[in-house]
């Protein structure tokens, strides 16, 4: 049987027609886009256009958009940029406690290494921040909020236009990482009222390698690299030509499908979660069922750890995640369901199933009858399972 | 169906070689690195090469999985190694004696935690790249064999493997001579063909465990009190930092002035002194050994003779067992042995048996 891909909050394949659109920047229009010739021209001319192309879709001036490689080094670049410049004159920093790692790291680095002080903004147990807790936690010191868009794990979204009045109305700067919503949901800067914003490509059928922020006219940052006025000198480097060219065909593509994507990937989730919990026992499902992202499936299976039918399920030829990955490959208890008051135990057995273009009924269905296996059978290996019953 | 084992890969060429064997034979393989520890945890340098549980071991793994056509997986058994590994090796030494962590490790990571991950994937079997027989002898028993490589015999850190355990294990490289593993290795590409190996304790990255020691306990808030040295005669000759950092048979590092060579004899936690004395008094013919484990014998009633070693490089000597109880065991040695350790392993064969194994009292 064919693997199933049930992962594509983690990547997603680069559709036919981005890799059709990206193909001519790699060969024939290689030229460097920072060069006087022809070459150049012809790819410094595509480069304008994607970022044109991108800054309607997201209602942005093209000219507050910077390419870089990803979602990482887009929030690396908000939260460190944004320190950097602000650092003597204000040294405090507010993050949703249940920011991914990009985020999450490079405040903690503020922290131990640059003077700052972090506070982790509290999610109730669907994953939602409060704007009155924001409001209580900004001071005088206040130098940068950032809490993300949705959730890669729970897929939870946040009410960003509410919060980012809280922010202004005390005058402090809000960036948040919209890797997981842009292309899934609308994404519009000046309605959201952020100042800056992070997104990628590989998340919705584009390629890895290219991810973009949004930085509001106005707002200052310090680059994280030197070396040429690429980017108006925010982001060196020999531009990523062919990426950006996917980047905006990724995205006019998400845009069209936008609607009709929801709605069917809402109802094969429903489906999903609605068969699951009624055909094994002892499910949780985590995060919110109304304000999701709903391709993302987040539920608990008690007594057995993540990690064991993540790996039960890819021997069956199942591919989903538990917890959020890292290098090594090693699974390591998820710091987002722990935020959001989830028991120890039962976060451990967290499995995150989510849904893209290829999924059908049929294979949820497939998934359905390997996990009402699995999962008895490692219940009846797991000893906290049995001595729980 | 084919059978199904789950090799533990530690990114070096003896468990490539394994799976590969396996492979050969028919098994459906999976490979899987026990990750353990990080440097966060364990102090010393991150981007020195070639250990387990680094991110370039368990590429190299990968490499090696993906060459002989076997999933692979990283388990993260960090939690389980640092509450049952590297908290008894802290305390053992606090405690005057000098643990074997590996062996510590096989029993309570490798053939528990590691073996229970296999059953959750569904697999007959777990297995590893160690230079030792499991064979079943007639009456149902498993039997533990010093490899075909007596050199690379690594049968010393195997004594605490469980019947119930050794039922569900394989070790493919019992017959084969470590040159032989390399090249096979080589002829099939295999990544890992070329590394050299490591037989340092896996957390201490450095191979220094006083400098181990002294950075784990200062994260917990705890420290080393210095004390006393002193001679065998009750002379104090000078300070330690700390008891924890000497064991039995130590020359060096005692930074005292005496006329002859002076050698640890006794570690006393209790009054916080080191007791030393020359290398005469260092041998002894008996000791006790405690939490015996049986592995090719069942547990015997009367006196038996046997081979012993009392560490991992120490030539197996002579002696008489006398059983003192289902898990205590007096042995008395034909000769006399240097540096009697406790805390260490102490292992039993009958030729190229083994028999069973325990830990020095004391």
């Amino acid at each position: 049987m064919k693997p199933i891909y049930l992962d594509h909050n983690a990547t997603t394949p680069v559709d036919a027609e981005v890799v059709e659109a990206m193909l001519p920047y790699l060969n024939v229009k290689f030229g460097n886009a920072s060069s006087v010739h022809s070459f150049g021209r012809d790819a410094k001319v595509a480069l304008e256009n994607a970022r044109e192309q991108i800054a309607q879709i997201i209602n942005c001036e093209p000219s507050e958009l910077y390419f870089t490689s990803g979602g990482t080094e887009s929030d690396n670049l908000a939260v460190l940029g944004t320190a950097y410049h602000l650092k003597n004159k204000k040294n405090h920093i507010i993050i949703g406690a249940t920011e991914h790692h990009a985020v999450l790291e490079s405040a903690e680095y503020l922290a131990h290494h640059e003077d700052f002080k972090l506070d982790l903004l509290p999610v109730n147990r669907e994953g939602f921040v409060s704007p009155a807790q924001l409001k209580e936690l900004i001071s005088e010191q206040t130098a940068l909020v950032s809490v993300m868009h949705a959730n890669n794990e729970t897929g939870t979204i946040q009410d960003i236009g509410a919060l980012t009045k809280v922010a202004h109305e005390k005058g402090v700067l809000f960036h948040t990482d919209a890797v997981q919503s842009t292309g899934k949901i609308p994404v519009d800067v000046k309605q959201m009222g952020v100042d800056m914003l992070s997104l990628t490509a590989h998340k919705i059928y584009g390629p890895k390698g290219i991810g973009a922020l949004f930085i509001r006219q106005g707002v200052k940052i310090v680059p994280l690299f030197y070396g040429g006025s690429h980017e108006k000198k925010r982001r060196p480097g020999t531009e990523n030509v062919a990426g950006a060219v996917g980047l905006a065909k990724t995205l006019e593509i998400a845009i069209k499908r936008m609607q009709a994507d929801f709605d069917e990937l809402s109802k094969l989730a429903d489906y999903f979660i609605e068969k699951v919990t009624a055909s094994i026992p002892d499910v949780h499902f985590n995060g919110s069922r109304q304000s999701r992202i709903p391709q993302t499936v987040n539920l608990s299976f008690e007594g057995i750890e993540g990690e064991s039918i993540l790996l039960a399920l890819d021997i069956k030829g199942i591919a989903c995640s538990s917890g959020s990955a890292c290098t090594s490959g090693a699974t390591e208890p998820s710091h987002v369901l722990t935020a959001m008051g989830i028991d120890k135990v039962v976060a451990q057995g967290a499995i995150r199933f989510s849904m893209g273009r290829s999924t059908t009924k049929e294979q949820l269905d497939y998934v359905v009858s390997v996990l009402m296996e699995e999962i008895s059978r490692l219940r009846e290996l797991s000893p906290v399972y049995r001595k729980g019953k | 169906m084919s059978k199904k084992v789950l090799v533990a890969m530690s990114g070096g060429v003896d468990s490539s070689v394994a799976a590969l064997l396996l492979k050969e034979q028919g098994y459906e393989v999976i490979g899987a690195h026990m990750k353990l520890w990080d440097y966060v945890e364990v102090g010393g340098d991150i981007y020195k090469d070639g250990r387990c549980c680094t991110i370039d071991s368990i590429t190299d793994c990968r490499f090696v999985c993906d060459a002989i056509g076997a999933p692979f997986y990283v388990l993260n058994m960090s939690q389980k190694f640092k509450e049952t590994v590297i908290e008894n090796f802290v305390s053992e030494y606090r405690q005057g004696r000098t643990p074997n962590p590996c062996i510590r490790c096989n029993t309570e990571v490798k053939w528990y935690e590691f073996l229970h991950k296999a059953e959750e994937i569904g697999c007959d079997y777990i297995a590893t790249g160690h230079y030792s027989y499991i064979e079943k002898k007639d009456d149902g028993r498993f039997m533990i064999r010093k490899g075909k490589d007596t050199t690379r015999d690594q049968s010393y850190v195997l004594w605490g493997l469980t019947q119930d355990a050794l039922a569900k294990t394989l070790m493919p490289l019992g017959g084969l001579l470590k040159s032989e593993v390399r090249e096979m290795a080589l002829r099939y590409n295999l990544h890992t063909a070329h590394k050299a190996e490591s037989r340092e304790i896996c957390f201490v990255a450095d191979d220094n465990y006083r400098r181990f020691l002294t950075e784990y306990e200062e994260k917990q808030g705890r420290s080393f009190a210095s004390g006393d040295i002193v001679h065998e005669d009750g002379t104090v000759l000078g300070q330690h930092k700390g008891t924890a950092f000497y064991t039995i048979g130590q020359r060096k590092g005692l930074g005292i002035a005496y006329p002859t060579p002076l050698y640890v004899q006794k570690i006393d936690p209790e009054t916080n002194r080191v007791i030393v004395g020359d290398n005469d008094a260092l041998y002894k013919d008996e000791l006790i050994a405690q939490r015996i484990n049986w592995v090719s014998i069942k547990p015997p009633q009367k006196e038996f003779d046997a081979e012993v070693k009392i560490r991992y490089l120490h030539r197996p000597a002579r002696a008489r067992m006398t059983p003192l109880s289902e898990n205590r065991l007096h042995i008395k040695f034909a000769e006399k042995q240097r540096a009697i350790t406790p805390g260490q392993s102490v292992v039993f064969y009958n030729k190229d048996i083994l028999l069973g194994g325990g830990l020095i009292e004391g």
